[in-house]
């Protein structure tokens, strides 16, 4: 997703994008993401909060949307009670998606399109005082 | 010069004394005085007013405070001028701000982590009138982080400690008090240097009283510590039209944001489907690092602050996400207010009727006044009492007792010769009961034949309960759990174990 707001104190380590192959119309392209979790979320993926990663996109597609995303974080970074990250194909309530610092709401929830170097926060709303 | 006893150095004490008396009463007489002239320029002062002649507080659509309580001054007087004189300074604030503050009227919900300094900023900034809603009483374990109670009221409900701290905080030198109370003697209202009030509700906020409290504010601040009470005071502020203040903490984070401000979302715009009740943690059971409510509250009184006195950006449509531990603050953008919102949306018919008779409880399946949880999941003769466990002890029974809670709980403190399995890994550490239950009966074979019992404690007997039946069905047919955990233990055999 293009942003201004980009969180500039995230470090990028080398760019290692794989360029798509001239010998191939089937690419896979590979997307890294830094994705964060709060609000009690990291409690379900090691209670490590940033998770810097490398992302394929699926099969023959050539862009990776935050539908493509959640299947993923939910394979390869849940590691426990996976209810209480996800609910059907989107994320349980009280489950706030920003990409880029930005509600998902506004940039198509599910349908939002990846783009290299995003940043992706899952965070639980908080009730407590 | 000091003198150690002797005649002389008795009669100096007691002149002293006694002269000191006699200034205090000279003073507290031109106290007084000093009281009944002030009363008497305020009453002229209001009098003297022309009602309606200021402008208006932009604060969204909600009421001006002139327009609610007629007595209030529009001019800053002296005092105000020099009590306020660094906000009157402020080029961005000045004059006009202030004035607005002080017509302005405030309703903190919840006088715990967030309220404590939200009403401390809020009573010391001179705002109109100072609303606190709270039926809880101080207790030892608040007093890290709710700063407005002192050890003194412990036991005593915290709306009248916060009064008493807020009064405190607003009460110069030439200050009158006075106070009225009102026939239901639920309210006590206190005037404080002629332009703050504090008003006290000593009740738990409900859909049969919201309406008619939230309605006398302009503004709202959400300070309360669970999920039907925030969907209550939104829905209820969608309801009367004022702008909320919200904001919530947990462990070393906290989250801010401004609802149903300008045309903006409100909380139901951005959760329309409550979380599980599992995902609502408490404070009391997750704890939480005593300044970041602290931080979280102090940002509410700003967010508060600005709307009351039509000064800077509310944080509408932005939600402040702050991480303690990495010293991280984050500001997003939000959703703006939902058309298919069920309480603000376009075709939503919400009304104050339908407010009244809505069961928040029932649609977060969660209590308003949360009370800590207690399961019944065995059968009786699966259970014990913790006196029936200390017999059993002193009898010198053959035992293992496995205490389920997490290791930082049992780092705290724990009943002596306890093994520590806690639940979450329960099922891959069984070994290890298994382990210790052989040790126990090879060490007393003589005195017993039918082995070693196995009994499981927790903080309260919940989770004991869960181990059990988990226990049970790997085989450990023996297992009991002692009923109320050590909080039971504490209550009924050693009073002087710790509790948290």
């Amino acid at each position: 997703m293009k942003s201004e707001s980009r969180d500039r104190e995230i470090e990028v380590e080398g760019c290692d994008a794989v360029l798509p192959s001239p010998f191939s119309k089937i690419r896979s392209l590979n997307m890294q993401l830094t994705l964060e979790f709060g609000g009690g979320l990291e409690l379900l993926c090691e209670s490590v909060k940033v998770h810097k990663v490398n992302v394929d996109t699926p099969n023959e597609a050539e862009k990776l949307t935050m539908k493509d995303l959640l299947s993923w974080v939910s394979t390869n970074l849940i590691k426990e009670r996976p209810e209480m990250f996800m609910k059907g194909d989107s994320v349980r309530p009280g489950v706030l998606v920003l990409v880029n610092d930005c509600d998902w709401e506004l940039s198509g929830q599910l349908d939002t399109t990846l783009e290299e170097k995003d940043v992706v926060v899952f965070i639980s709303t908080l009730h407590g005082g | 010069m000091v003198t150690n006893g002797g005649g002389s150095g008795d009669a100096d004490v007691s002149r002293i004394l006694s002269e000191i008396e006699t200034l205090k009463v000279a003073k507290s007489d031109i106290e007084r005085r000093i009281s009944l002239l002030e009363s008497q320029l305020c009453d002229t002062a209001t009098t003297a007013n022309i009602e309606g002649k200021s402008d208006a507080v932009s604060n969204g659509y909600c009421p001006l405070i002139s327009a609610v309580h007629s007595n209030i001054n529009h001019d800053l007087t002296p005092d105000s001028v020099y009590r306020y004189s660094r906000h009157l300074l402020l080029p961005s604030f000045g004059v006009q701000g202030q004035s607005n503050l002080l017509k302005s009227s405030i309703l903190v919900v919840g006088a715990g982590g967030l309220g404590s300094p939200a009403l401390l900023y809020l009573a010391a900034c001179g705002v109109g009138r100072l609303g606190i809603v709270d039926h809880d009483v101080v207790e030892l374990n608040n007093m890290h982080r709710q700063v407005v109670h002192t050890e003194a009221y412990i036991g005593q409900p915290k709306v009248k400690s916060a009064a008493a701290t807020c009064r405190s905080y607003s009460d110069g030198i030439f200050c009158f008090v006075v106070s009225v109370l009102r026939s239901s003697d639920k309210e006590v209202f206190s005037r404080i240097n002629s332009t703050i009030q504090i008003v006290e509700y000593q009740e738990a906020l409900r859909t049969s009283n919201a309406l008619e409290i939230l309605s006398q504010y302009d503004i709202v601040v959400d300070a309360t510590d669970n999920a039907p009470s925030r969907y209550m005071i939104s829905d209820c502020c969608v309801v009367l039209g004022k702008p909320l203040v919200s904001g919530a903490a947990l462990g070393l984070e906290g989250q801010l944001t401004v609802y149903n401000y300008n045309g903006g979302p409100c909380y139901r715009c951005l959760f329309p489907t409550p979380p599980p009740t599992t995902a609502c943690q408490r404070c009391s059971d997750s704890g939480v690092l005593g300044v970041v409510p602290g931080i979280i509250g102090c940002l509410q009184a700003l967010e508060a602050i600005k709307i009351a006195s039509a000064v800077g950006e509310p944080l509408s449509g932005r939600m402040l996400l702050f991480d303690a531990l990495s010293a991280r603050i984050r500001i997003v953008k939000i959703r703006g207010r939902s058309s298919q919102c069920e309480v603000c949306g376009e075709d939503s018919a919400f009304t104050q009727q339908q407010f009244r008779n809505f069961d928040y409880e029932k649609f977060t399946r969660a209590p308003l006044s949360p009370l800590p949880l207690k399961l019944n999941l065995l059968p009786a003769d699966s259970r014990i009492s913790s006196k029936e466990y200390k017999e059993k002890i002193d009898n010198g029974e053959s035992h293992v007792l496995v205490d389920v809670r997490p290791a930082h709980h049992f780092k705290i403190v724990s009943l002596p010769n306890s093994i520590n399995v806690p639940l979450a890994n329960l099922e891959a550490r069984l070994p290890e009961i298994s382990k210790a239950l052989k040790e126990e009966e090879e060490c007393k074979a003589d005195n017993s034949d039918s082995g070693a019992s196995l009994y499981v404690i927790c903080r309260r007997g919940n989770d004991s309960q869960r181990a059990v039946q988990c226990l049970q069905k790997m085989g450990f047919n023996s297992a009991r759990d002692i009923i109320g955990g050590l909080e039971s233990w504490a209550h009924d055999v050693e009073p002087n174990f710790p509790t948290y």
